[in-house]
């Protein structure tokens, strides 16, 4: 069944790329502005004879990198303290609820303001939109420890950074992961937006540059980068997820459907 | 009551202490781009007033409902067709992943070469942005309906139309709120952004216009809007989602508390 | 009635052929409590998903009223053993019970009588209103056959329907499934592994053997109609049923060891065909003229 999907796959993803392929060359499409498949290739192949190309892409991994490792710790560090500290979860619920929602994209002309195209921009937009995903995450983690586990702990006797070393970080750790897998989807798409519409340097300027001189089957090639990075990223934080926490029941019974 | 009120306290007393501590700190502020909060909130009232609530406002408002419905139906109905049946699903899940993992906002240039930049183009910005969490989630929903539920539905003849409506779909409904979430403040992104780009009215034109004319406490209370659109937006998603779902949380909490 | 006929069921898949169900050969007469029971693991449930049309059998066909059963047929009702899953939780319990009847095209009048009716026979009118999961497992499964009863079924074919309630809810529940049978004259088809259910629900009951599943014994079940957990479950008469069915079951047990090969299964089944099949009931039960055994059916 495995080896009939990979198949399936490949032949739907072959059907994709040669659908490309002919619909502009036929006609059906402006060739102007969907070029076909070969002709986004060569494009493809060039930008990755070019250095200005690596270095754009260093710029957003980069960025994507910083802002997402600064959004984990900072939500997770966050998110284990507003839950340990007794009621400072209650008193910090209405405000979370009204940040989170506020989407990052708002602080774009801020961040132009304040530090114009330099690479801390785009992590102010980075940091900003992926630490809720990370906090919200922990915040559920911590919820679900069970009250008996949490008891037992504490009738040995043991401290309250023992009991977050044994009993909350452990529940919560599945949590976290699926929070930084968000988070990682997130970081990327908030690194490229902010290299689009700020023109800090990266993948994302490049693709702005692509656009306003008219070229457009870079532009598309640059995109098919983006893609397949973000494939890469979304392919690897599961890998990752699923990694970490063989043991866990969760994962477990994810692998045996 | 007394409940109540201390819910009350705990809900007000941190933005409270926020708010206070932002107005006390920026007060004798001079940074042209850290303006006081007093100045902010005097501004406010004379920048948005109803004609520009209606003339930048209502245009973004209405783009986002547009693109986000389209999205929404579009993308539940082809994940339906998809998880519904596994040769498909196999056919299209690579193409499907890669189309996902393409970051939304590089959508803007490719979709203003054709549509031009319009009204159009913004909605179908939104809508292709938006399609795919709610595609795939949908498939992952339908895909994962229960067998026994399947048969039961069989075997009392419930097929068709009824079994679409009554069965896969309400039970692939916590998935399909999962991704019209994700999709919500996606939305919202490719609203500001497109606007941002190339547009004559609507939120993100504006308080980039007043950033590049300087026009600060203008910016500033630009943002508030965004942050208090986004903010309202995700309420009415979460009533609706308590009216859609409540079967669904009600499930989970008696589960928890008997396991 | 119901006439199952040479049944045969092969599960292939992933290179692997599994034979749940050999040769099963039996018949139901209109109105008649019958409960299949055998070893865990013996294709009880793939016979009945047969039956009810949600499985296609690989060979030999099911009758139901003389037709050949090829997909869900009109007039029967399944109960299943999961009540969780098989209740949509997005519904409340009377729109659980009506979303069948909705599908049979009956006004609202008339749903709404058969709704209430089937929801006061399981003695759960109060609960109309309430979500499934606000419910206790047995409710649950209360729930689940006033679906059933609302549907009018003529056959009702029920999978180990408590299989997973606690003990008192149990006896509950057989007793209310032995009320309604007599009350409502429809016929059941009662899946268990339990063997005391078997004899004190069933008018009839039918041992299968060990997976390849055939037929090993029908034995009519003597007890008198009127049963009761105190009286029934303690006379003479009933130990000796539950006894005789537990040797039975035990004894297909033995009767074909799990780790076969299939060529040494074929080879064992044609060995042991109706002639041992005799020998061993007889060997069980020496000199007990009471227990009347049907007679294996004719291929």
């Amino acid at each position: 069944m495995r080896g009939e999907n990979a198949v399936l796959g490949a032949a739907g993803l072959a059907a994709f790329l040669a659908l490309g392929e002919a619909a502009p060359r036929l006609g059906l499409v402006e060739e102007a502005y969907f070029p076909p498949t070969s002709r986004i290739a060569e494009a493809l192949v060039d930008e990755l004879s070019d250095d200005a190309f690596w270095s754009a892409l260093g710029d957003t991994l980069t960025g994507w990198a910083l802002g997402l490792a600064i959004a984990v710790g900072a939500g997770i560090v966050a998110g284990v303290v507003l839950s340990v500290v007794p009621h400072l979860r209650e008193a910090t619920a209405s405000t979370i609820e009204f940040l989170r929602p506020i989407p990052s994209v708002a602080l774009i002309p801020l961040a132009v303001l304040l530090y114009g195209t330099e690479l801390r921009s785009v992590l102010l937009l980075v940091v900003y939109a992926s630490f809720w995903q990370v906090l919200i995450q922990v915040l559920y983690g911590v919820q679900d420890v069970d009250p008996v586990a949490e008891e037992t702990a504490r009738s040995y006797g043991l401290g309250p950074w023992a009991r977050v070393r044994h009993v909350l970080w452990p529940t919560a750790l599945p949590y976290v992961m699926t929070g930084v897998r968000l988070a990682a989807a997130v970081a990327l798409i908030l690194a490229v937006t902010a290299e689009l519409v700020i023109g800090a340097p990266g993948l994302g300027s490049r693709i702005a540059v692509a656009q306003t001189s008219q070229a457009v089957p870079e532009m598309y090639a640059l995109i098919v980068v983006a893609g397949l990075l973000g494939l890469l990223i979304n392919v690897g934080a599961r890998t990752v997820e699923r990694r970490a926490l063989a043991w866990h029941q969760s994962v477990r019974g994810e692998v045996a459907v | 009551m007394r409940h109540l009120l201390l819910r009350l306290g705990y809900a007000l007393a941190l933005p409270a202490v926020l708010v206070a501590v932002w107005w006390l700190a920026s007060d004798d502020s001079t940074d042209v781009y850290r303006p006081p909060l007093r100045t902010i909130l005097e501004t406010f009232p004379d920048v948005w007033t109803g004609d520009r609530l209606r003339s930048d406002v209502l245009p973004s408002v209405l783009r986002l409902t547009g693109g986000y419905a389209l999205a929404a139906v579009a993308g539940i109905a082809v994940g339906t067709v998809i998880g519904s049946h596994r040769r498909v699903r196999a056919v299209c899940e690579p193409v499907l992943e890669f189309l996902r993992a393409v970051p939304p906002p590089v959508l803007v240039p490719v979709i203003m070469l054709f549509a031009g930049i319009g009204d159009t183009m913004k909605i179908v910005v939104i809508a292709t942005g938006c399609v795919w969490p709610v595609l795939l989630n949908t498939v992952e929903g339908v895909r994962a309906v229960d067998p026994v539920m399947a048969e039961t539905a069989r075997s009392y003849g419930i097929t068709g139309v009824a079994r679409l409506r009554h069965l896969v779909l309400r039970s692939a409904s916590p998935q399909i709120f999962a991704g019209l979430r994700q999709a919500l403040s996606v939305g919202i992104i490719l609203m500001v952004i497109s606007e941002m780009f190339a547009a004559s009215n609507g939120l993100g034109f504006t308080i980039v216009q007043f950033q590049r004319g300087f026009a600060i406490p203008d910016m500033w209370t630009g943002i508030l809007v965004l942050g208090l659109l986004g903010f309202f937006l995700s309420v009415l998603f979460q009533l609706l989602e308590r009216r859609v779902l409540g079967w669904y949380h009600g499930r989970r909490a008696s589960t928890r508390r008997s396991p | 009635m119901l006439d199952v006929r040479g049944l045969r069921k092969v599960y292939e898949g992933s290179g692997r052929r599994v034979e749940a169900v050999r040769d099963l050969t039996f018949t139901v007469g209109a109105g008649e409590l019958v409960c299949l029971v055998g070893p865990s693991g013996c294709g009880k449930t793939t016979l009945l998903r047969c039956m009810g049309g949600l499985l296609t059998p690989t060979g030999g066909e099911v009758l139901l009223e003389g037709r050949k059963v090829t997909g869900p047929p009109p007039g029967t009702a399944f109960v299943f053993q999961e009540y969780g899953r098989s209740l949509f939780p997005w519904m409340r319990v009377a729109e659980n019970v009506e979303l069948p009847l909705k599908q049979k095209g009956l006004g609202k009048a008339r749903r709404r009588e058969l709704v209430t009716d089937a929801l006061e026979s399981v003695g759960l009118a109060d609960a109309a209103g309430a979500y499934p999961w606000q419910l206790s497992g047995g409710m649950q499964q209360r729930v689940a056959i006033a679906r059933a009863l609302a549907y009018e079924p003529r056959v009702l074919l029920m999978d180990e329907p408590f299989a997973a309630v606690d003990a008192q809810t149990r006896a509950d529940l057989e007793d209310l499934v032995r009320g309604l049978w007599r009350e409502r004259g429809m016929t059941i088809l009662f899946v268990t592994h339990d063997i005391d259910e078997a004899v004190y629900l069933g008018e009839r009951v039918i041992v299968l053997s060990g997976s390849p599943t055939v037929v090993r014994e029908q034995l009519t079940v003597d007890l008198p109609a009127e049963r009761d957990q105190l009286h029934t479950r303690v006379a003479p008469r009933f130990a000796e049923l539950r006894t005789h069915v537990y040797e039975q079951i035990q004894a297909a047990k033995r009767g074909i060891a799990p780790q076969d090969t299939p060529e040494t299964q074929d080879a064992l089944a044609k060995a042991d065909a109706p002639p041992k099949r005799d020998a061993l009931v007889k060997a069980d039960v020496p000199g007990d003229p009471d227990v009347r055994t049907d007679p294996p059916p004719s291929r």
